[in-house]
């Protein structure tokens, strides 16, 4: 097997941002070859929440998400499968006056992005979600919201990246990167060296060690989402239903699949450790989710989780990912750390980057997410 | 309404002079024992317990121990039990398909 | 949160996890050295499942139930019952997580955080099975299940059963039921004959068990039961439930037997959930074709005080059970400083190298048919949980590429369900292997995730420990 280890790109990190930018950037012409330590969407692409929603986004996020959308919308012609992207609806529901006067707001500010979101009173809401609890007061919904599998999408991505004519290599870990002269110079295990003009950079929670490589270390923190599914229930459920609260503890999100499980999460997080590649549920996040669960659906009670999970995922303090060119080195781009709030815009995120370094710029702003803040501040 | 089976795909070899237990499956009356687990009270007089939620048909339990999870049931009132792991309790109210949606999963 | 240090002058906080063979002999063995175990168990009354009790008001006696092995269940059952008050025993209580010697229990819907020095992890077994086109029907149990009703609640599980797979459970099962009275239609054993004379010499270090089994077959030939070597099970039949079952003969040409029942299993697989959540590293057994964790000759893992015993550890058998709990115990007492009395340990040492012998016997006389497994047809269920086919199984290694089981689970779904791959898991890596024509050691092994069985909404936590 002899392949050539000279592209016009090389990817570090397979999961939905760098597969999709891989196959975007090979639609454009470009040769990639994406480099992934383990398997393709295996970390935090393969084990979030599945949320495919714009409502509740940053406002300075929302173009980004929009773009992403629609690509969601395309799925099945861009990939050959639809990774089960259900556009069921995103529901967020509150327990008071203040918070609902937030979410009304937010779905005014929203508006001129290009959102419609329909802020449901606590009657109206009963009417039609008849399941929610007594506690719920009002609701905000979006009827383009929706979710889709994250176990499918990433590798999803990494196949038709594959057939478009990136070389993907996986269980290839990165050892060493050096700039020599106009290319970067990647050495992984049993991959000799390889070389490419343009390096872009989508590790996930690995992305930081690389960064420091080339003088621009960040403050990335990494954590476990805390993830619980259901036995398959009757299809019932409809939209995407999320608490909005200042609460951490009393966060739960949730979704129901046409297979009819239902995955819960919340924003109570478990430890994890880039170095292991292993993340934790903490017991008493699960059973505190429960909890929650049961305040906004009290009829499911009865129903039992079957199985938890968690994921290696990397977070800023100012909750926005690292996104955009280097600040030191030409040729050298970002696009990770996305605080547990990727996977909808994951292929935005690729598609924006195969264009910025394709053509030089991008029509989507994302100046907040440049690696420079950390340099500032 | 599931026709009432003339007889049971359990069969009781011992232990038969118990106290009867009334219980209901499928809107229709059904005389357990005490002591059974509630999957010998459905199946000595039923022939299934629950049906697969991926259309493939019905099921009856398989490990009777609590390990493969195939007999759990639904209660009229959307409770789930594990059949192979409940004792049978009068008045238990079955069902061996899912939970009619119009109560299902309404406030408590 | 972290666990006390434990010296001589501490008492250490014990859990034993199971009450069946292991459980009950490890709590009295920390019992005999002072402490006060809790014990956690999952059955309502204890001992497991090979001594599984009859509710309270069943009357049959200890022989009709246990047989030859009344002698033994009486003696654990009597044991349990010295030490009741002696441990804090927890009845119908799930073991749900474990995290850093911290054990999860649920009781009754309440959750209880449980700190340990030691855990003694007496989880027991359950049956292999290997995926046969019809066995999702209902009428089809598995050969542990069959002795279940039998035992625990008087009842067979059909009128005309027949027995199939391979172990000494097969045997055993199906000459109960005939001795209850039951038609038993066949037996029907995967392994050739001429693998249990292979086994002889190793069978022969228990002349009594070797000549238990022989008994059990004669009684079962003499009284009309076809009992048949090296089948090949080909269809279990029924439209929407069993009403017979087609397979290969040793010598050639298929047979179809009628029957509304089939029990079937492949010896057994250890539960060890708690074990892997526990983060005890797991080995792979050429011998059984199975992971277990890793553990010293007495049960001790790696992981500093957790304790493994009796079949969740390896399958041995309910006597080896008995002495691995035993050892189990003596050894969390060593660890933990207290003295242990040696030349117990040594004799339990030995008695447990001549059980083991045994089981190595028990493995060369019914082999796991791994060339069957492989051999599943497309469209025959693997995952009786999810409904995933063996073709699906196929699909994932060869058009999606998953080199092992854990994203094999990923794509496909197979071992997701309810029962978290116990019963699909094995057959699903010999399918994965087969389509990869790779070694089933080498696509791994499902990792296990909590809860180790579904966990009710309802949970609520304890207020206090």
């Amino acid at each position: 097997m002899s392949k050539a280890n000279q592209a016009d790109v090389i990817i570090v990190g397979g999961g939905i941002m760098g597969a999709s930018a891989a196959l975007f950037l090979r639609q454009r012409g470009r040769s990639v070859i994406l480099l992934e330590r383990d398997l393709i969407g295996q970390a935090a692409s393969g084990t979030n929440f599945g949320n495919v929603r714009r409502q509740g986004r940053y406002l300075h996020q929302l173009p980004l998400s929009n773009r992403a959308r629609d690509i969601w919308l395309r799925m099945p012609e861009l990939l050959g499968e639809d990774c089960e992207f259900l556009q069921s609806g995103h529901l967020r529901v509150v327990y008071n006056a203040e918070m609902a006067g937030k979410i009304e707001a937010y779905s005014k500010d929203s508006a001129p992005y290009g959102l419609d979101l329909e802020m449901i009173s606590a009657n109206a809401l009963r009417a039609r979600f008849p399941y929610l609890g007594r506690e719920v007061v009002a609701g905000c919904y979006d009827p383009t919201g929706g979710h889709a599998n994250p176990r499918l999408t990433a590798p999803a991505f990494g196949r038709a990246a594959v057939r478009a004519g990136v070389d993907v290599r996986e269980n290839t870990e990165v050892t060493g990167i050096a700039k020599a002269g106009d290319d970067f110079v990647v050495e992984a295990r049993g991959q000799g060296e390889m070389r490419a003009p343009v390096l872009l950079v989508t590790a996930g929670a690995w992305g930081g060690k690389l960064s420091a490589l080339f003088g621009e270390p960040v403050p990335i923190a990494v954590h476990g989402p805390n993830m619980s599914v259901t036995e398959p229930l009757p299809y019932r459920i409809g939209p995407t239903i999320g608490v909005s609260t200042p609460h951490v503890h009393e966060t739960v999100y949730f979704r129901q699949v046409k297979r009819g499980n239902v995955i819960l999460g919340g924003y109570t997080r478990g430890p994890a450790s880039n170095e292991t590649n292993r993340a934790a549920v903490l017991p008493e996040n699960t059973l505190g989710q429960m909890e929650q669960l049961r305040r906004v659906i009290p009829g499911f009670a009865n129903i039992n989780i079957i199985r938890v999970w968690s994921g290696v995922e990397s977070y800023f303090a100012d909750d926005m990912p690292v996104m955009g060119p280097s600040a030191t080195t030409p040729g050298l781009y970002y696009a990770f750390g996305f605080c547990g709030a990727g996977f909808q815009i994951g292929p935005g995120v690729g598609e924006v980057m195969a264009e910025l370094i394709d053509t030089g710029a991008t029509s989507t702003p994302i100046e907040p997410y440049s690696i420079a803040r950390f340099a500032r501040a | 309404m599931a026709e009432v089976p003339v007889r049971g795909r359990f069969h009781r070899i011992a232990e038969t002079d118990r106290p009867p237990v009334s219980i209901t499956v499928d809107g229709a009356a059904v005389t357990a024992r005490e002591g059974d687990s509630l999957l010998v009270a459905v199946l000595a007089s039923g022939r299934t317990l629950r049906q697969s939620e991926f259309g493939d048909g019905s099921r009856a339990g398989f490990c009777l121990m609590g390990a493969c999870q195939d007999c759990w049931m639904w209660q009229a009132d959307g409770g789930r039990l594990r059949a192979c792991t409940t004792p049978v309790r009068a008045g238990m109210d079955l069902l061996t398909r899912p939970v009619d949606e119009t109560l299902w999963p309404l406030p408590a | 949160m972290a666990a006390a240090s434990m010296t001589p002058a501490t008492i250490p906080r014990a859990i034993v996890v199971g009450a069946g063979p292991a459980g009950v002999r490890a709590a009295e063995t920390l019992v005999a050295a002072g402490l006060r175990p809790m014990v956690i168990d999952e059955g309502m009354l204890s001992g497991g499942q090979i001594y599984r009790r009859q509710p309270a008001n069943f009357g049959r006696p200890h022989e009709t139930l246990y047989g030859y092995d009344a002698e033994k269940a009486r003696s654990l059952h009597d044991a349990f019952e010295a030490i009741r008050t002696q441990v804090d025993y927890r009845p119908e209580t799930l073991a749900w997580n474990l995290r850093e010697n911290v054990l999860h229990v649920v009781t009754n819907g309440v959750a209880a955080a449980l700190p340990f020095d030691a855990l003694i992890l007496a989880t027991g077994a359950t049956d292999r099975l290997l995926p046969i086109r019809g066995w999702t029907l209902p009428g089809c149990y598995s050969l542990g299940g069959s002795q279940v009703a039998l035992k625990a609640q008087a009842c067979s599980i059909g009128q005309r059963p027949v027995f199939l797979g391979t172990g000494p459970l097969l045997y055993l099962v199906a000459y109960q039921y005939l001795k209850a009275g039951v038609d038993v239609a066949a037996v029907l054993d995967t392994s050739p004959f001429g693998a249990s004379i292979r086994a002889l010499p190793d069978l022969a270090v228990r002349p009594g068990l070797l000549l238990r089994g022989l008994r059990f077959r004669r009684a079962l030939t003499k009284a009309g039961v076809t009992v048949a070597n090296g089948v090949v099970p080909l269809e279990i039949e029924g439209d929407g439930e069993v009403t017979g079952l087609r397979y290969h003969a040793a010598g050639g040409g298929d047979r179809r037997i009628a029957c509304d029942a089939v029990g079937m299993g492949f010896h057994l697989r250890s539960e060890n959930q708690l074990a892997d959540l526990a983060g005890c590293p797991f080995l792979f057994d050429d011998a059984t074709g199975m992971w277990r964790p890793e553990a010293d000759g007495d049960g001790r893992s790696p992981r500093a005080g957790i304790y493994l015993a009796g079949d969740g550890a390896r399958v041995l058998g309910a006597d080896a059970a008995e002495v691995g709990g035993r050892l189990a115990a003596l050894a969390a007492l060593a660890d933990a400083g207290m003295s242990a009395d040696a030349a117990l340990v040594t004799s339990l040492r030995g008695q447990m190298a001549t059980l083991d012998r045994f089981r190595r016997g028990l493995a060369t006389a019914f082999p796991w048919p791994a060339t069957l497994a492989r051999s599943v047809a497309d469209d025959v269920i693997l995952c009786r949980c999810e409904a995933i086919t063996a073709g699906t199984m196929r699909e994932t290694a060869e058009a999606k590429g998953a080199p092992e089981v854990n994203r094999a689970k990923a794509l496909s779904r197979i071992g997701m369900g309810r029962c978290q791959g116990r019963y699909c898991g094995h057959a699903a890596a010999e399918v994965l292997a087969g389509a990869r024509g790779s070694s089933l050691e080498s696509v791994g092994r499902l990792r296990g995730q909590a809860p180790v069985k579904p966990l009710s909404m309802a949970t609520v936590k304890a207020d206090t420990l």
